[in-house]
């Protein structure tokens, strides 16, 4: 099957010259991968970073934001390697909950 | 990478080669639209771990060769309008490749 | 809960959060680590490829090294790159050539910095490979009619920057002032440089 990101050739809308001035939060997502794939870490690499954002459902993949879907895959991949459990972020993510207001 | 862990290179530049037609599940680097389709070896460019197997965190040894491959825009797309002379470049490597 | 976390503005700003807390604690990685990184991508721009091309225009034997060797040759010029394997592909007077990831968004960030927004985009990564001339034409870029069209897909480890042509009116130019006209769009190939009046 056809991934949904293996788009070359399809049909799509006109090309907007977009900018973004990348926020705080999306510099440092980038900087982890930098990070985590670094050769002295070797924790993550950018094949399984790749794998994880392809394995988003079509719909979340349009939807989401670019460093959203790097953190979506950083998380996946630290998750799948044993590096984090899901219990750890759960708890950590309900964290920043609290400090942002919301829980 | 030692030469000693690369598979051999099959294909030298200029060499007609057509990429397989081929539909596993996984983490594939060799695009759809080119599947199938009939190019020309623009240039070895070395040897690569196999990006299938790094995506689940295997090593992907022993490393692929890694060739650009030369496609006319025409033989790509059935209705291309624009030049006869335009390509598409892109690097695939050896194991989706067959002499053609 | 009634509104699912996930759906909400700032989840993935707050996983960032989470998970660099994580890796903190657990050291793997440090606060430093991470705003040096920012830093280090931060000061990777364009500008660093506008070198290389001013060089190669002014010096024939540093283009053939850099054609035969992207990364060799941006190392020449003290612009460390890592691992980046980079080919800099020419455009001529006959060919005219253009970069794109249609899988991702490969670029050769160790080199430029990170890619513009379009570059990541459905539009582009779709249809630059297929109809090039009209996805120039929406950036504002016209090619003569005899001019042929290269498009490159980064799909697997090597990266890649176009050598623009270099503009007319610029003869004795030094680099310096050569590398100004230098712009990001004409290192991808979307745009060209035009004559200096």
């Amino acid at each position: 099957m056809r991934g949904m990101h293996d788009m070359g050739g399809l049909e799509a809308g006109r090309c907007e010259r977009d900018e973004h001035e990348y926020e705080r939060w999306e510099k440092r997502v980038d900087a982890l991968m930098m990070l985590l794939s670094a050769k002295d870490r070797d924790l993550m690499k950018v094949d399984e970073l790749r794998r994880n954002i392809e394995s988003l459902g079509a719909d979340a993949y349009d939807r989401m934001g670019y460093y959203e879907r790097w953190m979506h895959a950083i998380a996946q991949t630290l998750i799948q390697r044993g590096v984090i459990t899901i219990d750890e972020l759960g708890r950590k993510l309900a964290e920043q909950e609290v400090r942002d207001g919301r829980g | 990478m030692g030469a000693a862990e690369a598979v051999p290179a099959k294909f030298r530049a200029g060499d007609r080669v057509r990429v397989r037609l081929a539909d596993p599940p996984g983490h594939v680097r060799t695009p759809w639209y080119c599947r199938g389709h009939v190019g020309t070896v623009e240039r070895l460019c070395g040897a690569f771990a196999n990006p299938e197997e790094l995506a689940y965190n295997r090593p992907g040894l022993p490393a692929q060769p890694l060739y650009r491959v030369r496609f006319a825009a025409r033989e790509l797309w059935p209705d291309y309008r624009e030049h006869a002379a335009d390509v598409v470049e892109i690097e695939i490597f050896q194991h989706w490749l067959e002499a053609a | 809960m009634s509104a699912a976390p996930s759906e909400s503005a700032g989840y993935y700003r707050r996983m960032q959060a989470a998970v660099e807390e994580l890796l903190i604690l657990k050291g793997i990685v440090t606060p430093e680590d991470v705003q040096r990184q920012v830093d280090a991508m931060d000061a990777r721009n364009y500008k660093r490829g506008a070198q290389m091309v001013a060089r190669a225009w002014c010096d024939p034997a540093y283009k053939a090294r850099m054609l035969a060797d992207g990364s060799a040759a941006a190392e020449e010029l003290g612009l460390e790159v890592g691992p980046l394997r980079l080919i800099v592909v020419e455009n001529t007077p006959r060919v005219h050539n253009v970069i794109v990831c249609t899988l991702c968004s490969c670029y050769p960030r160790m080199l430029l910095g990170i890619p513009p927004e379009w570059y990541k985009s459905r539009a582009y990564r779709s249809r630059v490979v297929r109809a090039p001339r009209a996805v120039l034409a929406e950036f504002g870029t016209a090619l003569p009619d005899d001019v042929d069209i290269r498009v490159h897909d980064s799909t697997a480890d090597m990266r890649y920057m176009v050598l623009p042509l270099r503009p007319g009116g610029t003869d004795g130019w030094d680099e310096g002032r050569l590398g100004k006209l230098v712009t990001r769009d004409s290192l991808i190939g979307v745009a060209r440089l035009p004559d200096v009046a």
